[in-house]
């Protein structure tokens, strides 16, 4: 309905514009057909290289339902479903985490660090050593907590809207709190109860079978639509809630129907894997180097989420000697970049 | 002055109720016993068990609240406590690196490793969070000292994962309490909270200057960096020394100053021996309180001061104005 | 040449909290001209801006924009009629200029649409308006205070709203690139014909700039009209509580204040001190 009268634009203005995005998004491309590449090449090596190794056909032969010697039980009961859940849990981690980046405006207030991944953690440790359970019971606590917490710190966020930074701030306190609560349970634990929750506590894919694999599939059927329904709302956010709010996005919905759409993946992600150390805070910052910014990154998060894992789980299994769960690898190689991140950050005073 | 009697008071209180309570009861004559020195009883041993669990808990307290207040005057910042700023995370990865690597277990090189790391995390998390505009900002400054954790603690989990041995030992050093007490640990980290108590109390004149920001200080002819720094490294000695005995114990650093300025205004000459007090009361107060609600079993003090700490840590934040974060 | 849009406020109240700010204030905005606010610190300038943006809702009384009110219209119905720039936007880190103003179209775009060739053409078209085109590839970090000032007014107009609404354009930038943006909304407000209402702190770029001036004090308006009405000596003393001179500026011809302090005067100006001050 827009009657401003448009001058028309020089040609070569109009060449510049379209020619920079169009370099852009062809960057976007290329980085995005290179991370699902390198996902199929590590989901193979993943599936064929092992204490044994089974050749591609077999491989192949097993996925397409036959049965192979040896290889349709090590395969298709063993590193298939680790292998797909790897790639699963690492698109929600990523998901997750990015989202929560860009609509707080900060790479540091990713779902790790302020408070929801620790609540779940917290009520795994507590159902595995206090109640004793396994399994499916251990996730449905972890689902809950983490979804309560994440309503918990929203609610107490809440003065005059929801302001980022007080968010992250209660999401650190809460943190703190669940830190000391998950450290009371375990300090409760018996040895061998001890060792397991610790395994979980680190995120790790031992064991993995098909229900969980399905539970999660389901989620991201979910809630990956309703997210990807309100991206370009979420990337408007990055320009400050006036000015959000001035181009026509409804601020208060959409934060809710993204912290609703990411925290659901994160909770069941974690119900299912633990949760993996910071991939939900990594994932977002490497897509957003690997890509540039500008353009939404809630699918090339997704991808490096997923390769991460693969990756992380791979070296873990194999290339150090013990046998590390994937999330020591993942912390163990994260935390210098989370170190360099905010150093990063905070000189530049810039967000993601 | 009447506050600082109430005070007094309401710790002598406290210290009696520490002796008396626990998840034993004992009748007030082995009491009375106990404190003449005798141990035959078993009634009487117990007391003589919580003696010294008394006086670390005083001394942690006053310890841990006295390193709060410093921190949040040398920072400028209503949120600094060593458990948000990362510092007892610190302590505890530099202890757990000396147990699994170096089979440190002699307990005075405990307590120079953990103030050793203290002061390193310290000194990085000061670092990385006052880089940039605005300095360091309550925000960033959290964030930095979270992020600082949560990265420590991934390295603490790597550490420990392999070595089933030590996973016991070590877990102990992930909660603070002060039931381990004995006279003998409690006189190796006593020169070091001296010398913290004694450094940061004669800092109180600076902090007052650096309270109005660095370059009104400078102006009133502080050294701004030699007061800073000297501040800031009492406050380390007593947060790494109170650690390495204790283990993490979180929030009294934040929660004390706070109460204690309600109390007596922003005077750090007041205020430092006021939080002291305070202090001290506050972690008997917690460890009574961690006796008696899970008996039989007793709930560590870090645990509760988390649990009474975090709320009071979410009511500053809420109450502060958006863009004084 | 533009539809007009007739924007008022009616027996408009707003505040924070207990505070109320703006207190039954009436509000007419001059369709196809200029219009700035002026007022002390903290007298609801920018929270009536902000209020008619649909930022923040009124606690009794209402924003009309064409009889429909702002409150109850669709955001994105609304943003495409009106923009506002505020105080101090975001720009997220590391991205290109073409990028920042591309972003002024989300309100001409659906869930799914691609971008159009049309939308190139409102970035380029704005890009061309602000004198941005040879900044289209840097980085918006990148920028000085005035560049990124004007690359944020590109945006707004690639927002191609009738009203423009900016809360503060000039703070923080040098006098050459206050008086360089304000020329600029002026070149907008004649070649488009967009209506532009902005909070100003400067009032003598206020009363030269636009073409009329409201003054806010105690949450209402104390004066609004032609600048030269409105800016006068005992305005200046009402709304700001400072004694003044309103000469003729020499430059423009229209009105221009000269603050009378307690110093540097010379007598014929302390003569005409009001009694409370000698």
């Amino acid at each position: 309905m827009s009657t401003t009268a448009l001058r028309t634009p020089d040609a070569t203005t109009l060449a510049t514009v379209t020619l920079g995005r169009r370099r852009r998004n062809r960057r976007r491309l290329v980085v995005l057909s290179v991370l699902s590449v390198l996902i199929v090449v590590m989901v193979a090596v993943s599936l064929m290289v092992g204490r044994t190794f089974y050749p591609p056909m077999d491989v192949l032969r097993v996925i397409m339902g036959q049965e192979v010697q040896g290889a349709s039980f090590t395969v298709g009961r063993l590193r298939l479903p680790r292998t797909v859940m790897a790639v699963l849990a690492g698109a929600c981690f990523g998901l997750g985490g990015v989202t929560f980046q860009t609509m707080l405006r900060n790479p540091l207030a990713s779902p790790d660090i302020i408070g929801i991944s620790t609540g779940a953690s917290t009520a795994a440790a507590f159902a595995i050593i206090t109640l004793g359970l396994s399994g499916t019971g251990v996730s449905a606590f972890a689902i809950g907590a983490g979804l309560g917490v994440a309503m918990l710190v929203y609610l107490l966020a809440y003065k005059d809207g929801v302001s980022g930074i007080r968010l992250i701030l209660i999401g650190i306190g809460i943190a703190a709190m669940m830190q000391s609560a998950t450290s009371y349970v375990l300090s409760t634990a018996g040895q061998w109860d001890l060792q397991e929750a610790l395994r979980w506590l680190t995120g790790s894919l031992n064991g993995m079978r098909w229900p969980s694999v399905v539970l999660v599939a389901v989620i991201m059927i979910l809630f990956v639509p309703l997210l990807s329904v309100v991206a370009k709302d979420l990337n408007m956010l990055q320009l400050g809630d006036d000015t959000a709010s001035a181009l026509g996005v409804r601020v208060d919905r959409t934060r809710l129907l993204v912290v609703i759409a990411a925290v659901g993946l994160i909770a069941f992600a974690t119900s299912a894997t633990g949760p993996i150390a910071f991939l939900a805070f990594l994932a977002g910052p490497i897509a957003v180097r690997l890509v540039g910014p500008g353009s939404s990154m809630l699918l090339p998060a997704a991808l490096v989420g997923a390769l991460l894992v693969l990756i992380a789980d791979f070296c873990g299994q194999y290339a150090l000697g013990t046998r590390f769960p994937v999330g020591v690898v993942t912390g163990v190689l994260g935390a210098p970049y989370l170190i360099y991140l905010i150093i990063r950050t905070n000189r530049t005073g810039g967000a993601l | 002055m009447a506050w600082f009697l109430v005070c007094l008071g309401i710790l002598a209180l406290l210290v009696v109720a520490s002796i008396a309570i626990g998840t034993r009861t004992v009748p007030v004559s082995s009491i009375l016993s106990a404190l003449g020195g005798s141990d035959e009883t078993l009634d009487e041993a117990v007391i003589q068990v919580r003696i010294p669990r008394t006086v670390l808990a005083i001394i942690a307290g006053a310890a841990l609240a006295v390193s709060g207040a410093v921190f949040q005057g040398v920072t400028r910042n209503p949120l600094a406590d060593p458990g948000i700023l990362g510092i007892n995370m610190g302590a505890s990865l530099a202890v757990v690196i000396g147990l699994a690597y170096f089979g440190m277990s002699n307990p005075n090189s405990q307590i120079w490793v953990a103030i050793s790391g203290a002061a390193l995390s310290a000194i990085f998390v000061y670092a990385v969070g006052s880089l940039g505009r605005g300095g360091p900002t309550p925000l960033k400054l959290a964030l930095a000292g979270a992020a600082t954790s949560a990265a420590l603690i991934s390295f603490v989990t790597a550490v420990i994962l392999p070595r089933g041995d030590i996973a016991e030992n070590v877990q102990s050093w992930q909660i603070g309490g002060v039931g381990g007490a004995t006279f003998e640990r409690i006189w190796q980290m006593l020169p070091f909270i001296g010398v913290g108590l004694a450094i940061c109390f004669l800092s109180a004149k600076s902090l007052n200057s650096l309270a109005l920001g660095d370059d009104v200080a400078a102006g009133l002819g502080e050294k701004v960096a030699v007061a800073r720094g000297m501040a800031s490294l009492g406050a380390v000695m007593l947060a790494g020394a109170a650690t390495a005995i204790c283990g993490p114990i979180g929030f009294v650093g934040l929660v004390v100053p706070h109460l204690c300025r309600l109390l007596v205004g922003p005077d750090h000459r007041w205020l430092l021996p006021f939080t002291a007090l305070t202090g001290a009361s506050l972690l008997l107060a917690a460890d009574v309180v961690g006796r008696i609600i899970a008996r039989p079993a007793e709930i560590e003090v870090g645990i509760v001061t988390a649990f009474i700490g975090a709320p009071f840590f979410i009511y500053i934040v809420r109450r502060q104005k958006v863009r004084a974060l | 040449m533009t539809t007009e849009h007739l924007l008022k406020a009616e027996n408009l109240s707003l505040g924070y909290k207990e505070r109320t700010v703006i207190e039954g204030l009436e509000l007419t905005v001059t369709p196809g001209k200029v219009t700035a606010i002026v007022g002390a610190n903290a007298c609801g300038k920018s929270t009536l801006l902000r209020s008619m943006s649909r930022l923040l809702s009124p606690r009794k009384g209402q924003v009309l924009l064409d009889g429909k009110e702002v409150h109850k219209t669709a955001a994105k119905e609304l943003a495409r009629t009106l923009g506002l720039l505020p105080q101090s936007p975001i720009a997220p880190e590391g991205i290109t200029v073409t990028d920042l103003v591309g972003r002024g179209r989300h309100p001409h775009q659906g869930v799914f649409s691609r971008w159009s060739a049309q939308d190139d053409a409102a970035v380029a078209s704005a890009l061309e308006a602000t004198h941005t085109v040879e900044l289209a590839d840097r980085a918006v970090d990148e920028l000085s205070g005035g560049q990124r000032q004007r690359v944020w007014i590109a945006m707004a107009l690639a927002q191609e709203t009738d009203l423009l609404l900016l809360d503060e354009p000039t703070t923080f930038l040098d006098v050459q690139h206050q008086v360089e943006v304000l020329d600029l909304l002026t070149d907008l407000n004649r070649s488009r014909g967009t209506t532009v209402v902005m909070v100003l702190h400067d009032l003598n770029l206020a009363a030269r700039y636009c073409d009329q001036l409201i003054a806010i004090a105690d949450g209402k308006v104390h004066a609004a009209g032609d600048p030269a009405d409105v800016l006068t000596e005992d305005m200046v003393r009402a709304v700001f509580g400072l004694d003044s001179k309103v000469i003729t500026d020499p430059t423009s011809g229209g009105p221009l204040m000269l603050p009378i302090g307690r110093h540097h005067m010379v007598a014929s100006a302390a003569g005409e001190l009001p009694e409370h001050r000698s």
